[in-house]
């Protein structure tokens, strides 16, 4: 084994400092939005607050917590999460396993119907006016519908699903069982690993959006807790009537926002460490197999 | 196209051509396959029918462009004004406002968001601690997973005139700067956050195609008298360079579509001079202003730039490396 030369082990000194600066640079946003939404307003106005709370208190956890509004959105997120990610399961599912087959006659069209819309949509207006005028607004649907299959999930599954023995499923149909018998129970059985995957995908897609409810609800009761969120940053921001009132707005919500900040991303940050390794090996099953 | 380029391309256009495979197709045409196969088309029913509604329709619903669109009337459009809508966006300076402002913020995001990743990925990749290693990837990885308003609430919260980066500037001896408020920082804020929030997710590619490099070939590197440097010149950039031009075909052809979510969280009529992009002056003249037609013309505008751009990037790849998408 050569000694490593001297300029090599610099270089190594000099990449772990720009890594390590990296991390900082990553974590600190967060350990300090933690340490605000435990602090005293005061102190977070005077620039205390760094690592670590100043002036603990929870008085802003409190005034958060006994927001009804703020529950309901929360509530809100939940439903629309939970709705939306068993309709883009089913249909991803369903055509997924369609366009696995290769010997289907017409399957080159099917899959050319989805990857097209990768390159070319129709763009915001169009839309927009699409679901105001099939009567979606105001409801779950119109979160739900528009988003129902990612072409790159939908690919992902594809993938796997081609990658499975197919002299199982020929063997199943001998037995008698039908298209519908074999992906119930022949197929979605051994894929678990990447149902499980592209259900926490569509989970965390749908937790985070924000933009389709912000677009076709009329009411803060039907709001998710993203748009709830957005509305407290736009209120303490909005430069619209910048001026006295803005310093006055901020200066309630510092706190308010750091506390509604963290609780948002709690549930996220929570399985984050668990999920990790799914993301990773989806993504990369996504490139690879294509 | 070599296998290294396949793994570095994620949305997957590299598809089998629609021509069948090479088992011929079943005798007996349509009505044949139908009747044996009815079980499986029956469940790509519903997923074809989401992609007419949700994504063709709207590609159709573009000629409101070219057509009068009245609130309550078919989505489609009353009658036909030909490229009124056009010449009236061609003619607004907005518009040339907002086209400038997303060639500028598409250009740093494309300057700045692109190699850094691959920065990023070479240095992770010379740890030679793995537990260190998978440390950093995970934290780097972290602001990938949440939500865009997270991303936007922490950066203002971050650089507001209390914030951490002012009481930082205020030991230097700096005067508070009104970050959020001042037209120009918005390129800077939104060019960094979006650093902070894709840097680490974005090396992933990369470090998976610097495995795929042969050992071997740092071996005759070295034996060849190569340092450091110029085995990473000679030897991991080649190695990784199909992943680094899809990549970039990529981020090319999303270029007009620079975060749209992002810039409408972060900007505020203050710093419009700077922010407002296309699609947020497309939301605003048509969501907000119910000016349909108008909007819709602007957005088939960028649509359509952003389709030659991408096309072009793959054919220009494709003629001079060999690497493409399709």
């Amino acid at each position: 084994m050569v000694k490593p030369s001297r300029s090599y082990r610099v270089f190594q000194g000099v990449n772990g400092v720009i890594l390590t600066l990296v991390v900082v640079v990553t974590l600190y946003p967060f350990v300090n939005i933690v340490a605000r939404s435990f602090s005293g307003e005061r102190q977070i106005r005077a620039g205390e607050v760094t690592l670590w709370p100043k002036g603990f208190n929870l008085t802003t956890y409190k005034i958060v917590f006994q927001d009804s509004m703020f529950w309901r959105n929360y509530g809100n997120t939940v439903f629309y999460t939970l709705v939306s990610t068993a309709v883009a399961m089913v249909l991803t599912t369903c055509y997924a396993y369609v366009l696995s087959k290769k010997n289907l006659r017409g399957r080159g069209v099917l899959v050319g119907v989805a990857v097209f819309t990768m390159f070319f949509t129709g763009g915001l207006i169009p839309n927009y006016i699409l679901v105001t005028e099939l009567g979606l607004k105001n409801s779950v649907w119109a979160i739900a519908l528009p988003n129902a299959i990612s072409v790159f999930n939908l690919l992902v599954m594809k993938a796997f699903f081609e990658s499975l023995p197919s002299e199982l499923e020929e063997a199943a149909q001998i037995d008698g069982l039908s298209t519908y018998g074999i992906l119930l129970r022949i197929v979605l059985p051994l894929s678990k690993a990447v149902v499980a995957t592209m259900v926490l995908f569509y989970t965390v897609s749908f937790w985070n959006s924000w933009f389709g409810a912000f677009l076709y609800m009329d009411r803060s009761d039907l709001m998710p807790v993203t748009v709830y969120l957005r509305n407290l940053i736009a209120g303490a921001t909005g430069g619209g009537n910048a001026g006295a009132t803005t310093a006055e707005l901020s200066q309630v919500g510092a706190s308010i926002q750091a506390v509604t900040i963290v609780l948002t991303a709690l549930p996220i940050i929570s399985v984050y460490p668990f999920v990790q390794r799914y993301f990773v090996s989806g993504v990369m099953l996504g490139a690879v197999k294509g | 196209m070599s296998t290294s380029t396949k793994s570095a391309a994620p949305p997957p256009s590299v598809e089998d051509p629609p021509t069948p495979t090479l088992r011929p197709a079943p005798r007996g045409g349509w009505r044949r396959s139908l009747r044996r196969d009815w079980q499986l088309y029956s469940l790509a029913v519903l997923p074809l029918l989401f992609f007419l509604v949700f994504r063709y329709l709207p590609m159709i619903g573009n000629v409101i462009a070219f057509r009068r669109f009245e609130p309550g009337g078919s989505m489609f459009g009353e009658d036909w004004v030909g490229l009124r809508y056009v010449r009236m966006f061609l003619s607004d300076p907005t518009f040339w406002q907002v086209f400038r402002n997303t060639l500028w913020l598409g250009g740093l995001t494309l300057v700045f968001c692109f190699p850094i990743p691959i920065v990023l990925a070479l240095l992770l990749n010379e740890v030679r601690r793995r537990s260190l290693k998978r440390f950093v990837q995970s934290v780097s990885y972290l602001p990938h997973f949440l939500s865009i308003v997270i991303v936007a609430g922490l950066t203002l919260q971050m650089l507001a005139t209390d914030g951490p980066v002012n009481h930082a500037l205020g030991w230097l001896g700096h005067d508070e700067v009104r970050f959020i408020q001042e037209p120009g920082w918005f390129r800077t804020i939104y060019v960094g956050s979006e650093i902070w929030q894709t840097a680490g997710w974005g090396t992933i590619l990369y470090l998976a195609a610097l495995t795929t490099i042969d050992e071997d070939l740092y071996e005759a590197a070295r034996i060849d008298g190569a340092n450091r440097w110029q085995q990473i010149w000679h030897v991991t950039l080649p190695g990784i360079r199909p992943t680094m031009i899809t990549l970039l075909i990529l981020n090319i052809g999303t270029f007009m579509a620079v975060g749209f979510e992002k810039v409408l969280l972060l900007y505020n009529p203050l710093t419009y001079p700077t922010a407002d992009v296309i699609s947020t002056y497309v939301y605003r003249t048509g969501v907000e202003s119910n000016s349909f037609s108008y909007a819709a013309a602007i957005g088939l505008f960028e649509a359509v730039i952003g389709l030659v751009l991408i096309t072009s990037a793959n054919t220009l790849s494709r003629r001079t490396v060999g690497t493409s998408l399709w």
